[in-house]
């Protein structure tokens, strides 16, 4: 449908619903219940230089409207990835997807998108300087602008693929390191990542999760977000993706009137294996409703 | 996996605090005992995991313990309304390796899988001893139900108030055994683990935020690989698992 139509880094996409890494595996699950083709793309999950079992268990605490999670970027490594993941993938999916990569140096942010640089199924290297499960890398970088513009400057200059920066909502001034990544060459930015968040069980006085705190996200971080991509926007020239808690396809309207080009959608497919499905089945009639002819017209409108 | 619209048939208090809810709705994903299915409730964003306790053609039966605010309110629905349920999930017992005389070991909300477990094993012909614990006689559930499936049934409870008193295990030498199944808290399995005389399987559980393998938030280290509680297991065999201590 032309209508729902987006262009995301010189790549168009179907539709501007983007499953958010971490919430979506390698696809193949959910490939199980709907033909994950109907998706704008996704962003698979985070991947390392190295192998990760990521954090002990408990991983996971409901909260009202949302949920926190400390998986740790549990994930094969890139290698594994390269060699098992994305074949099974190929079988089930004909589009480009976004990889979406972490790292604990910025050598080791390098390595892994030279890797995948390579791979012709990739589209988009997201690059997640915002995991707050982890040590001593992830969020650490996304939290100050000269690091954010070194991790940019360390990918650019080893893939010619649009990269994306995903930022770190746990920081006092998101414009700023938005526009640091802007002028270190970045091509897009991706917000938000989770929110740091916490919940102790009452019968036992501990916290929920093993690794005590973990990442918030869920409808709840809805606002947050939105206000976050609207100050990011507003203040950089970059195409942006916006995420943080959408789980409607008004929700998808609401973040590109904010002024994303795109959307991804996280903890949703975790309640709702169908909810990209249903969304992009929603956005023309919602789209209708508040006499929206095309996804285009929408950007930046506020 | 499917994701089905069910309707409540019954949900009755059997026990303190533990229910049985039957549902009315498809069944076809549901392929072997031991898989569970993850409802969603109105007003709390992460669904419930419930293993299955039995099931057939269009008729699904669970039992649930209210531990929290979300079984709290699953309680007080009743018949004719409707459950969004995600049905069909993870990897159940393996009937094949039970040899002649396989012996079946729950311990409180982990007696329910054995109840559809006992009844194909039957089916398959082999003769079944239950050893079914709780902590007391209130906690007791599904006693008739075993012994009409035609199980050998055994019940324990650790203050004696009925059946035989102490714990699974001290039941368990009296049982001539080919093969075990078991389900029940981690404190059980370990105390088993030490005294158990076969290989068998057992059914693990975790705090899961989507119940399909997508989040990884259930991982395990097994010396097979990591696994995921929701996906891979939640049953595992003997000879895979690690020991927390």
């Amino acid at each position: 449908m032309e209508r729902l139509k987006v262009n995301l880094c010189g790549i168009e996409l179907d539709n501007p619903v983007i499953p958010a890494s971490g919430t979506f595996g390698f696809g193949y699950e959910f490939a199980e219940l709907y033909d994950i083709n109907i998706l704008g793309t996704f962003s698979f999950k985070g991947t390392t230089k190295d192998a990760r079992f990521g954090n002990p268990t408990p991983r996971i605490a409901e909260c009202t409207s949302g949920m926190i999670n400390a998986v740790g970027l549990q994930n094969p490594g890139v290698d594994k990835v390269i060699s098992g993941e994305l074949p099974k993938l190929k079988a089930v999916f004909n589009k480009k997807v976004m990889a979406n990569v972490s790292g604990f140096s910025v050598d080791d942010y390098a390595y892994t998108c030279e890797k995948l640089d390579k791979e012709e199924q990739v589209g988009w290297l997201e690059v997640n300087v915002s995991c707050p499960n982890v040590h001593g890398g992830g969020m650490s970088f996304g939290t100050n602008p000269e690091s954010a513009a070194e991790v940019t400057k360390a990918v650019k200059a080893v893939t010619k693929k649009p990269v994306i920066i995903k930022l770190s909502p746990n920081v006092t001034d998101i414009v700023s390191i938005a526009k640091a990544c802007e002028e270190a060459g970045a091509d897009g930015i991706s917000l938000i990542n989770t929110l740091l968040g916490m919940r102790i069980d009452l019968r036992t006085k501990r916290p929920i999760i093993a690794n005590k705190m973990g990442g918030f996200s869920g409808p709840a971080i809805f606002p947050v977000a939105l206000r976050m991509v609207y100050q990011v926007t507003s203040n950089v020239k970059i195409p942006v993706i916006g995420m943080g808690g959408v789980s409607t396809a008004e929700d998808v309207l609401e973040m590109m009137m904010a002024g994303a080009c795109a959307v991804e959608i996280g903890a949703a497919n975790l309640t709702d294996p169908c909810a990209c499905r249903k969304i992009i089945e929603d956005l023309p009639a919602a789209m209708d409703r508040y006499g929206i002819r095309s996804l285009d017209d929408l950007k930046g409108a506020v | 996996m499917k994701q089905e619209i069910f309707t409540i048939q019954s949900n009755k208090k059997i026990a303190k605090d533990v229910y049985e809810l039957i549902l009315a709705g498809n069944t076809d994903e549901i392929t072997t005992p031991g898989q569970f299915v993850n409802i969603a409730l109105d007003g709390f964003f992460l669904r419930r995991p419930i293993s299955v306790c039995d099931y057939e053609s269009g008729k699904l039966t669970l039992i649930y313990k209210v531990v929290g605010r979300g079984t709290e309110k699953l309680a007080l629905m009743s018949e004719g309304e409707t459950l969004d349920i995600l049905t069909g999930l993870g990897n159940g017992y393996n009937t094949a390796k039970s040899g002649e005389s396989p012996v079946l070991i729950g311990g409180g909300v982990g007696v329910p899988p054995m109840f559809n477990l006992a009844k194909k094993l039957i089916a398959e012909g082999k003769k079944v001893t239950a050893i079914l614990g709780f902590n007391t006689k209130d906690e007791v559930f599904y006693e008739d139900e075993f012994r009409a499936s035609g199980a050998e049934t055994i019940i324990v409870t650790a203050d004696g108030s009925y059946g035989k008193k102490g714990f699974v295990t001290d039941a368990l030498p009296e049982v001539d055994y080919s093969f075990f199944y078991t389900c029940g808290p981690e404190p059980m399995f370990r105390a088993l683990s030490k005294v158990v005389k076969t290989e068998g399987q057992y059914s693990f559980e975790e705090r899961m935020g989507c119940g399909f393998g997508a989040c990884m938030g259930c991982s395990c280290k097994t010396l097979t690989g990591n696994k995921r509680i929701c996906k891979e297991g939640p049953v595992m065999e003997s000879g895979e698992i690690i020991w927390k201590d």
